[in-house]
């Protein structure tokens, strides 16, 4: 058997500290938490930075590293520093060995790194290696070039090969939320469809429990599958809780994709072992022919300077999308006389339909109306110009000639905000490897006082 | 005929990654399941996000009471023409629905 905790679903979203001390006495073979996710948007792998503060990074990650030790097992964390890139990467290899300094400890560090160079991603365009996933958007060479960062999403293989290591903690750049999970029993010789099954039932923490906010969870697995485990005092686990979170962000509900084959969850039993505790048999795991890594990318497609400006008057309210439209017109005229470069002026409507835009046929709009201004630009300097000659239409812009001059809300001064450089998804495919090595880097430091 | 919000538990939507969007309906009971499962149609949902009926996946999972429907993002995660970078607000469209 062997025992994976997860202390929550991410590093920085916090966890129950006595739901974590419970799960440490429990003895675990391995202590595995993911280190980010894609959910924030494309601005974290466009700059390779984390979404988290570094101070409530590294006082989570200051706990963890105390537990591992107690515990004496490999901690093991995944898409480190929210993307994964090689940059976010060095950002936590960086704070762990601040830590390390800070508490006197001596450790073995195995660092994992996922990013991709551009020109060579485009050798493997050209041989065909690099094939779309659905709904992928059309790739180029010169759209991989662009690319700020490129991340493979590394599985068990590349996992198990840090862990051969004997490291105590792996940093790993990009990987599958589930590979960290799966990595030690898989190499055990656990039931392969019940490792995978159970990684990706425990790659959200408590979340497939009764008390997600608990965060802890055990997972123990065996020859036939697995059994979960909730570390939370009122936490519970039970048939439905677990057999739901396939559905989770996952856009099939059976089938899970992974390096080196998919998880059908088909034939699975989910038996309730008390009130709290259910124990998961008959996943399968069909491996694939050839072994395939999924890309992600982000590329800069720009800049934006966003305004708002609040409208109350009723006559305005009534007609704001004529307002707006005719200031867009105006505006856009205007700044192609005075300016060189291409851009895009956006009014969204807070308070009708900002959230869902067109979609949205049934909104009701109440007695006030926010207007938020996106200025898009090739430069930064343009986007700010082209802002700066929007802001006296929101201040001012009448309706009609013959009324007189109105006058807006702006909550700031200024009321232009630069968003700075903005970044896009651009890749949803698949690269396929000989060996699983071949687009991952392994590193191995030995830190001592 | 009630709305889809009041008959069911919950009407969940989350991104599946940065290309794709996944709408979970928990019906809470096998009756509540019966009636969604029912008065759902698939055309019905593609035309809540202006898409042809074939680009939506449909799951009716009767063990769980939950009807799920995937699609491809009406805009990329994080493109500027998207408006909810964690895809939660689609769920509005079908929560209001009447069933």
């Amino acid at each position: 058997m062997v025992k994976v905790l997860i202390p929550s679903g991410a590093l920085g979203l916090g966890y129950d500290r006595a739901a974590l001390a419970r799960g440490i006495a429990q003895k675990p073979d391995i202590i595995a938490i993911d280190g980010g996710s894609t959910d924030s948007g494309p601005h974290y792998l466009g700059t390779g930075t984390s979404k988290y503060s570094r101070n409530s990074t590294k006082a989570e990650w200051r706990e963890l590293m105390a537990a591992r030790a107690e515990a004496g097992v490999p901690l093991v964390i995944g898409t480190a520093g929210t993307c994964g890139a090689d940059d976010a990467v060095d950002w936590l290899v960086e704070i762990t060995r601040e830590i390390a300094a800070e508490t006197g400890e001596s450790l073995r560090l195995a660092v994992l790194k996922s990013g991709q160079d551009n020109q060579t991603m485009v050798a493997a365009l050209r041989a065909g290696r690099i094939t779309p996933l659905p709904a992928a958007p059309e790739i180029s060479d010169t759209l991989l070039l662009e690319c700020t960062n490129i991340v493979a999403l590394a599985g068990a293989e590349q996992i198990q090969e840090a862990l051969n290591t004997g490291a105590d903690i792996i940093i790993a750049g990009r990987t599958t939320d589930t590979a960290i999970i799966s990595a030690l029993p898989l190499a055990r010789g656990c039931h392969a469809g019940g490792c995978w099954h159970g990684a990706k039932i425990g790659e959200c923490g408590a979340l497939a429990t009764t008390s997600p906010n608990s965060g802890t969870i055990m997972i123990a697995f065996d020859a036939e599958g697995f059994t979960m485990t909730p570390m939370g005092a009122e936490a519970r686990a039970t048939p439905r809780t677990v057999s739901a979170h396939m559905l989770y962000e996952n856009s099939d509900p059976h089938i899970l994709y992974e390096p080196g084959g998919h998880l059908d969850v088909r034939g699975a039993t989910y038996t309730a072992l008390n009130d709290r505790e259910v124990r998961v048999t008959g996943s399968e795991w069909i491996v694939s022919d050839r072994y395939t890594v999924k890309l992600e990318g982000a590329r800069r497609v720009g800049f934006q300077t966003v305004s708002l400006v609040l409208v109350r008057d009723a006559h305005y309210v009534k007609n704001i999308r004529t307002w707006c439209d005719d200031i867009v017109a105006k505006c856009t005229a205007k700044a192609k006389a005075r300016v060189d470069g291409a851009f895009a002026i956006e009014l969204r409507l807070i308070g009708a339909d900002a959230t869902l835009g067109p979609l949205d046929t049934a909104h009701v709009v109440g007695t006030e109306i926010g207007v938020m201004g996106i200025v898009t630009a090739e430069t930064e300097a343009l986007s700010r110009e082209v802002a700066k000659m929007l802001n006296p239409y929101l201040l001012h812009h009448p309706l009609t000639e013959q009324e007189e001059m109105p006058t807006f809300a702006f909550p700031f001064s200024p009321p232009e905000m630069p968003r700075g450089a903005i970044h896009e998804f651009c890749l949803n495919h698949l690269l396929e490897i000989d060996s699983p090595m071949d687009a991952f880097r392994l590193t191995v430091e030995d830190i001592a006082p | 005929m009630t709305r889809l919000a009041v008959v069911a538990d919950k009407v969940r939507s989350k991104n599946a990654g940065p290309f794709w969007l996944t709408i979970d309906i928990f019906c809470g009971s096998a009756e509540a399941y019966e009636q969604v499962s029912k008065a759902l149609s698939t055309e019905g949902v593609a035309s809540l996000f202006q898409i042809a009926p074939a680009t939506l996946k449909r799951f009716d999972l009767a063990d769980l009471h939950v009807v799920k429907f995937s699609l491809p993002r009406p805009n990329i995660q994080g493109t500027a023409a998207d408006r909810d970078m964690h895809g939660a607000s689609f769920a509005n469209l079908l929560a209001d629905i009447e069933v």
